[in-house]
């Protein structure tokens, strides 16, 4: 079932003195429940850009965006921020844990903008997803007391305890040394496939995009497929 | 509903944590608001007290409203003969059915002290002087009705007089001798009212009647009396119209009775305190915009350092309504917390006796309760400062671009 369709997609940004820049160029894309999706790029080719329009933290310039079929340019502002916090989970290369918090209040904050049973019971909900990722005991350490990984596994944690059926990692690994990214990896990998959600992870590093099923190179702002033997 | 209803829940939730974790930025910053609301609410407390010690004063010379004062002129500018005035003056305070009037004259009176002869200025009145005009002892009691009967004269006097005699307990009945040209008298302390700080000789107060009784032919021709009412306020104007024509009636032709409001109240002005009023309130706003400027100086300068937490959180779906209130909500709990502190300060400094004495000048007999409104004023006020404070960073939280949030 498709989550998410990118249809002819650019994103431009408009500079003061030269010609719009394309950052986004005619991108097709679709992502479906379950899917594993990497996209390999250097810095600069658009990578993060094309994680924003999928995460609709930005809009295309052109082009359109669907998400389960219904064109998103259409939602208000605060449809798409429900959407997001109900079907997105982001986790980002510098982790951003807010700091000041313990473990097991930056994996509920989430929380603190659900409804219902998800709302009230936040703090068993999120002490649950930290067990899952092995950090039960940390829950009440703050951030600066945690490794990279651990802190990269807390932000895992805060992107699952909503129960996403996406998630969108940008450089996941980019800030942990080889050895922990790949733990930390196997393990996005592990819950995601547990949790049903699709997973498309933006990396600059093919042995991470090697984990996942469906391979992608962003060059330039142009999106195309790598064919899987490649990869192997 | 629920969404609704978890929304404000979580934004509370927010905001608490907010506090937590930046309570040292967030102390420093309330303590301005704090110190400003307690200004504000002992301004408007004390100023309740300094108002009511001024009406008091104010109220000792000219009466409470509605105070009238008669007076009767002949036509050669004497007063009427004494037993003439006195019927008419019984007879109107009859058919008015008024409790409160009193004759009052000033004369002085020599008093033998152990020290030597003193002259001592002395107030004759009816009983109802005193509550009339709010007469405030430090010891004793006021007159009665039936001190009248005394054959020793009873004798109200004020510290100085007291402290002349030794200051002796009053259950001693002290007594001093008031000397006569034609005989003397023994009068009994029964009562002792403060002195004014700048008051530094012997006064008393005696009844009317036992003030006439006592002084001499000559003293007692030469006696002027004023003649007061405490009325309602809402007959005093018909009731004065009456009684300058029932006097002037009653006293024969020739008699002119003048009848006015002597209270403060009667100057013309709706309220005589209103400029007081107004140049106090000035003083409190400008402290609590001061207060407000700099909470609101804090707030935004901590805003750009959480701008990444607000992209962040942005990402997890907080609707931009949510990030405004969660933002705002910070400043109006700090801001309650801090009003709560504030107005406690303050009722603890306007209620402590050092102020009282301080703004009563020594001279309050209703103590006035703390002003309610004074609190009202100072919560309402720190939970607008509060909300003006958390706005404009509220807005700036707002415009924040996600994108540029979560890279900053």
């Amino acid at each position: 079932m498709s989550l998410i369709r990118l249809e002819q997609v650019t994103r431009t940004v408009e500079l003061p003195d030269s010609d719009p820049l394309t950052i986004l160029s005619g991108i097709d894309l679709e992502v479906s429940v379950g899917d594993r999706i990497s996209v390999v790029g250097r810095s600069g080719s658009g990578k993060s850009t094309l994680l924003n329009v999928l995460g609709m933290l930005d809009s295309p310039s052109t082009g359109q965006m669907l998400f389960e079929g219904r064109p998103v340019s259409t939602f208000s502002s605060g449809q798409r921020d429900r959407i997001r916090g109900r079907d997105l989970g982001f986790i980002f290369q510098q982790f951003n844990l807010l700091q000041g918090r313990t473990a097991l209040e930056n994996v509920a904050t989430p929380l603190l903008y659900a409804t219902g049973r998800q709302f009230w019971q936040r703090d068993r909900i999120a002490l649950e997803i930290l067990d899952k990722v092995g950090l039960a005991d940390r829950a009440s350490s703050m951030p600066e007391q945690l490794s990279g990984g651990e802190q990269q596994r807390v932000a895992i944690a805060r992107a699952l305890v909503r129960g996403p059926r996406l998630i969108l990692a940008d450089e996941p690994t980019g800030a942990l040394d080889i050895e922990t990214g790949e733990q930390v990896m196997a393990l996005l990998d592990e819950v995601a496939k547990e949790s049903g959600a699709a997973l498309v992870t933006i990396t600059h590093d093919p042995k991470i995009a090697q984990l996942a099923d469906t391979h992608y190179h962003l060059v330039g702002g142009v999106l195309s497929a790598v064919d899987q033997s490649v990869m192997t | 509903m629920n969404a609704f209803f978890t929304g404000i829940v979580g934004a509370f939730v927010e905001a608490a944590q907010e506090l937590r974790i930046h309570r040292t930025r967030v102390l420093l910053s309330l303590v301005g608001v704090a110190v400003a609301v307690c200004a504000l609410t002992v301004v408007v407390g004390a100023g309740a007290i300094a108002q009511q010690a001024t009406v008091e004063i104010s109220e000792r010379f000219g009466g409470r409203p509605a105070s009238l004062a008669l007076q009767v002129n002949m036509a050669d500018g004497t007063q009427p003969p004494k037993e003439m005035m006195d019927k008419a003056w019984a007879d109107a305070l009859d058919r008015y059915a008024i409790s409160y009037a009193s004759r009052n004259t000033q004369a002085s009176q020599n008093v033998q002290f152990v020290d030597g002869v003193s002259m001592v200025q002395v107030q004759a009145v009816d009983p109802e002087f005193g509550p009339m005009r709010r007469i405030l002892l430090d010891d004793g009691v006021w007159f009665a009705d039936d001190d009248a009967q005394r054959l020793a004269p009873a004798l109200v006097v004020n510290e100085v007089f007291w402290q002349r005699l030794g200051a002796p307990a009053l259950n001693t009945n002290p007594t001093v001798t008031l000397l006569g040209a034609d005989q003397n008298a023994l009068g009994v302390v029964i009562g002792v009212y403060p002195t004014n700080m700048w008051d530094t000789e012997p006064a008393m107060y005696m009844l009317y009647d036992g003030y006439v009784a006592l002084a001499d032919t000559e003293a007692q021709a030469n006696l002027w009396t004023e003649y007061s009412l405490w009325v309602p306020p809402e007959i005093a104007e018909e009731l004065r119209v009456s009684l300058e024509s029932d006097f002037s009636g009653a006293l024969g032709e020739g008699a002119t009775a003048t009848v006015y409001r002597s209270d403060i109240g009667a100057q013309g002005q709706e309220d005589p305190f209103l400029a007081v009023k107004l140049v106090i309130g000035g003083i409190a706003g400008l402290v609590l915009v001061l207060g407000a400027l700099g909470l609101v100086n804090i707030s935004l300068v901590t805003l750009k350092q959480r701008i990444r937490e607000i992209g962040v959180r942005r990402s997890f779906g907080a609707t931009s309504g949510r990030i405004f209130f969660a933002v705002m909500m910070e400043s109006v709990v700090g801001t309650i917390v801090a009003g709560a502190v504030g107005v406690v300060a303050a009722i603890l400094i306007v209620r402590s006796p050092w102020l009282i004495e301080v703004l009563g000048q020594g001279m309050l007999t209703d103590l006035p309760p703390f002003p309610i409104e004074a609190a009202i004023i100072g919560m309402v006020a720190a939970t607008a400062v509060g909300a003006l404070a958390g706005l404009l960073p509220a807005l700036v939280a707002v415009r924040v671009k996600v994108i540029d949030a979560i890279r900053f």
